[in-house]
């Protein structure tokens, strides 16, 4: 063996080489479990993991691996992703991160120089990257997207998609399909006008826009009242999944504005709190699903949906901000069943098509009412997850009602603009919270997990018959997938706003959560 | 965002006496318009705790008075709104985890309208302190569960700073009827200091049960203080059972144990050591 050659070997044995991560390796995901290549894990957004080397056997030994500090303030909501022995996370301030996944040590570090004037609504979050070629991409708080290099963390492109002073930022993990990278606005405490952009992954161009509220003679604009629609709403903040079957995005949106007040915004208020099938070269709808027309409680449809293939049934599931999980055809976007996942007390009825019909006594007042789910819904953006091991759909459920009070106030470009107020009903009911398994054959729930308070974390599922979480008072959680039973748990010391991924280095299997301002990497002992 | 606060004891106390000096150019709070806009700015960021017209909720004190402990000036109140409160749950302006971080101009517009809310009258302690102190420490057993200045016990809230936080009404109605507001739940981002006042009742693998308040707990452990101030720490897991119930375990205070005039002169001792 020559020189160069023995050189080229040591770099494969040791992991060294990066190859590029290109769409078909996106595709096929399933075919490098060690990899966690977008922000749900696959295209289908299942946050699952094949791998089963930690399993209800030996879970109870699992201890931390390495601990990475990212020092920066506020609430840590980061996927990581990992690559070939790399992890690529993002933190507060648009902070993005590549570490050695063996060790913890970070190969390079980014962290952007945001105005003083940015309008995020709810910290200053982000939910991680995505991947594509040797690059990775985030969504700013000032709206930009940014093209990172992925073996120096070094600005490639860098494009602004809005004017971020009239409310507008990113937050979500950006999805990478072919050569386009996807985003979605957030900004619906604002009155923007919500879009999902498509860019170009090696350019940064802008290759299409959808509006999410539909402009003047466009279908659907007619179910706003006068020029509402153009304060509307309906951000897109979560990162959605992709068919590739259909080349079809699925992508949810959120709240109209302001968010919890209807007076001034009559109608249904298309395409709030909808998802949304969308061609993926083109950007142009294909079909919708309403979730909760003309909102008035904040229920943003921004959970991750999931795709799921049910012998001949290419279905499409979300357990809703509103209460209820809904199962569509996701070839027609019909609806085939919406069963409450917990206490909701706005709906007693349904339409012809099966829809929940919110009930006239629901809306806000000006002495205010009680309502559950409350403003923060029954779950929230965290993450749900479906186990093709178990057939089951993992939820973070959260038991809170909320006093829902109306506060008319006027819009005025890129300031706050909800309508409304709501406190907690809780002086008589405290809250709680709960991981819990649905059968999306039926919509029944199989178990409960309960937690002291509602959770802001998501859930994986892994082939090892597990279900990860974490919780509001810091511990990460290992249930049993069949029956719910906690197997194992560790008090990280911070609370936890984001959802675990599992990965493997050098054949050894990984579970990372981000808690507190750190993240963790748990591993069985050697 | 839930978390919990004392319901008594914590304090926000944002307030003041005073003549507001008002301060140059944007640096105040501005008049009636701003009030009227700032109206809004606290139902959406300051209500969730201090309820309704600044009048108090379950979570935060009412901020009614003039005499505010942690802010005087229009400055410091304009401070407290924007940093929080070190040690409190007051967050720092947009930390809260709800809602929006309010512009500069914003958290004044807060400012005029805390003002415009503000009862002037000083509180007048109708009773006598000196006597309400006799009863705290002594016959009204008050000391037994609940700490003043350092000494009693914490089982219930510390009372030091109560009566500058909430009404002699709210007061009131918490000697009478302890169970009636058990809040819990405040933003996450300050749970640490959440502490609520369920009732909760252990019984350990021996067979031994204990009553007490919960000081902290997760999904897998609780700490309870028993009704003779001793901490216990326990996992759940290693429990015969474990209950809550949103019963006090204060006794209601009625007339009959408690006489108007001597809480009249309780609530004048309170009022006396929260200024």
């Amino acid at each position: 063996m020559n020189r160069f050659l023995a050189i080229l070997s040591i770099c494969f044995l040791a992991g060294y080489v990066q190859a590029q991560v290109t769409f078909t390796r996106l595709l096929n995901s399933a075919k490098e479990p060690q990899n966690w290549l977008t922000y749900s894990g696959d295209y289908g957004g299942r946050r699952f993991s094949p791998l089963d080397q930690i399993n209800t056997g030996n879970v109870h030994s699992l201890v931390v691996k390495w601990v990475y500090q990212t020092a920066a303030a506020g609430k840590f909501e980061t996927t990581p992703l990992a690559v070939d022995g790399v992890l690529y996370g993002t933190a507060p301030d648009n902070r993005a991160f590549a570490l050695d996944a063996h060790t913890g040590r970070p190969i390079w570090l980014y962290q952007r120089q945001l105005p003083s004037d940015i309008r995020p609504c709810c910290g200053r979050v982000n939910r991680g990257l995505a991947i594509l070629g040797h690059k990775v991409f985030m969504g700013t708080l000032d709206a930009h997207v940014i093209a990172l290099d992925a073996k120096t963390g070094n600005v490639t492109w860098d494009v602004s998609t809005v004017d971020y002073t009239q409310g507008y930022s990113f937050t979500l993990a950006p999805l990478a399909v072919k050569n386009l990278i996807i985003v979605g606005a957030s900004g619906g405490e604002y009155g923007i006008r919500g879009f999902i952009d498509a860019y170009d992954a090696d350019s940064g161009q802008r290759e299409w826009r959808f509006y999410t509220v539909p402009g003047r003679g466009e279908p659907g604009n007619d179910t706003w009242e006068g020029d509402s629609w153009q304060i509307g709403g309906a951000p897109a903040w979560i990162t959605g999944v992709y068919d590739p079957v259909s080349n079809q995005l699925f992508w949810p949106t959120g709240n109209p504005s302001p968010s919890n007040r209807g007076a001034g915004r009559a109608g249904d208020n298309l395409y709030s709190n909808s998802l949304l099938a969308l061609n993926a070269d083109t950007g142009k709808l294909n079909w919708y699903f309403q979730f909760t027309k003309h909102d008035e409680h904040d229920w943003d449809a921004t959970q991750v949906p999931i795709m799921i293939d049910s012998g001949d049934q290419r279905l499409i599931a979300q357990a809703n901000r509103n209460g209820f999980f809904y199962v569509l055809d996701r070839t027609t976007g019909k609806l085939l069943s919406a069963t409450p996942y917990g206490k909701v007390t706005w709906s007693d009825s349904k339409d012809a098509e099966g829809r929940p019909v919110a009930n006239k006594e629901s809306s806000p007042t000006l002495e205010g009412r009680v309502v559950c789910p409350g403003a923060l819904g029954k779950t929230n953006w965290m993450s749900p997850t479906f186990s093709s091991q178990t057939g089951l759909f993992y939820v973070s459920a959260r038991e809170q009602c909320d006093i829902f009070s109306t506060a008319p106030q006027p819009y005025e470009a890129g300031h706050a603009y909800y309508g409304s107020a709501y406190f907690p009903a809780d002086e008589t009911e405290p809250y709680w919270g709960a991981v819990r398994a649905i059968d999306p054959s039926n919509g029944q729930m199989k178990w409960e997990f309960r937690h002291v308070s509602p959770s802001w974390s998501g859930v994986l599922s892994t082939a090892g018959g597990l279900v990860f979480t974490g919780d509001a008072e810091g511990n990460l959680t290992a249930l049993d997938a069949a029956s719910g039973k906690a197997l194992w748990h560790f008090q990280t010391g911070g609370a936890v706003y984001a959802s675990p991924m599992a990965f493997a280095v050098d054949g050894r299997e990984f579970v990372a959560i981000a808690a507190g301002s750190s993240l963790y990497v748990f591993g069985l002992p050697k | 965002m839930s978390k919990r606060m004392l319901p008594f004891a914590l304090a926000l106390a944002l307030m003041s006496t005073a003549a507001h000096a008002r301060q140059a150019g944007s640096q105040s709070p501005g008049g009636p318009n701003a009030a009227k806009a700032g109206e809004f700015e606290f139902r959406i960021n300051c209500a969730f705790c201090h309820g309704l017209g600044a009048r108090g909720g379950g979570r935060g004190p009412e901020l009614t008075r003039a005499r505010k402990r942690h802010a005087s000036s229009d400055a410091e109140l304009f401070r407290v709104i924007s940093n929080g409160i070190p040690g409190t749950a007051m967050p720092a302006n947009g930390t809260n985890g709800q809602g929006v971080g309010m512009t500069e101009e914003e958290i004044w517009q807060l400012v005029a309208y805390i003002r415009s809310v503000e009862v002037r009258a000083p509180v007048v302690p109708a009773g006598n302190a000196a006597h309400g102190k006799e009863l705290f420490f002594g016959d009204g057993n008050c000391s037994a569960c609940h700490m003043v200045q350092g000494k009693g016990g914490r089982l219930g809230p510390d009372l030091t700073g109560v009566a500058g936080t909430r009404t002699v009404e709210a007061i009131t109605d918490s000697v009478r009827n302890p169970s009636g507001r058990l809040a819990q739940g405040l933003m996450e981002a300050t749970k640490e200091f959440a502490q609520e006042y369920e009732t909760a009742t252990v019984v350990t693998s021996d067979g031994t049960e204990i009553k007490g308040t919960t000081l902290n707990e997760d999904d897998f452990s609780v700490q309870i203080i028993d009704q003779s101030d001793r901490l216990h720490l326990f996992e759940k897991d290693k429990l015969r059972s474990f209950t809550k119930s949103r019963h006090s375990l204060m006794p209601p205070y009625k007339a009959s144990l408690l006489s108007d005039a001597d809480l009249q002169d309780l609530i004048a001792y309170l009022i006396s050591v929260a200024q």
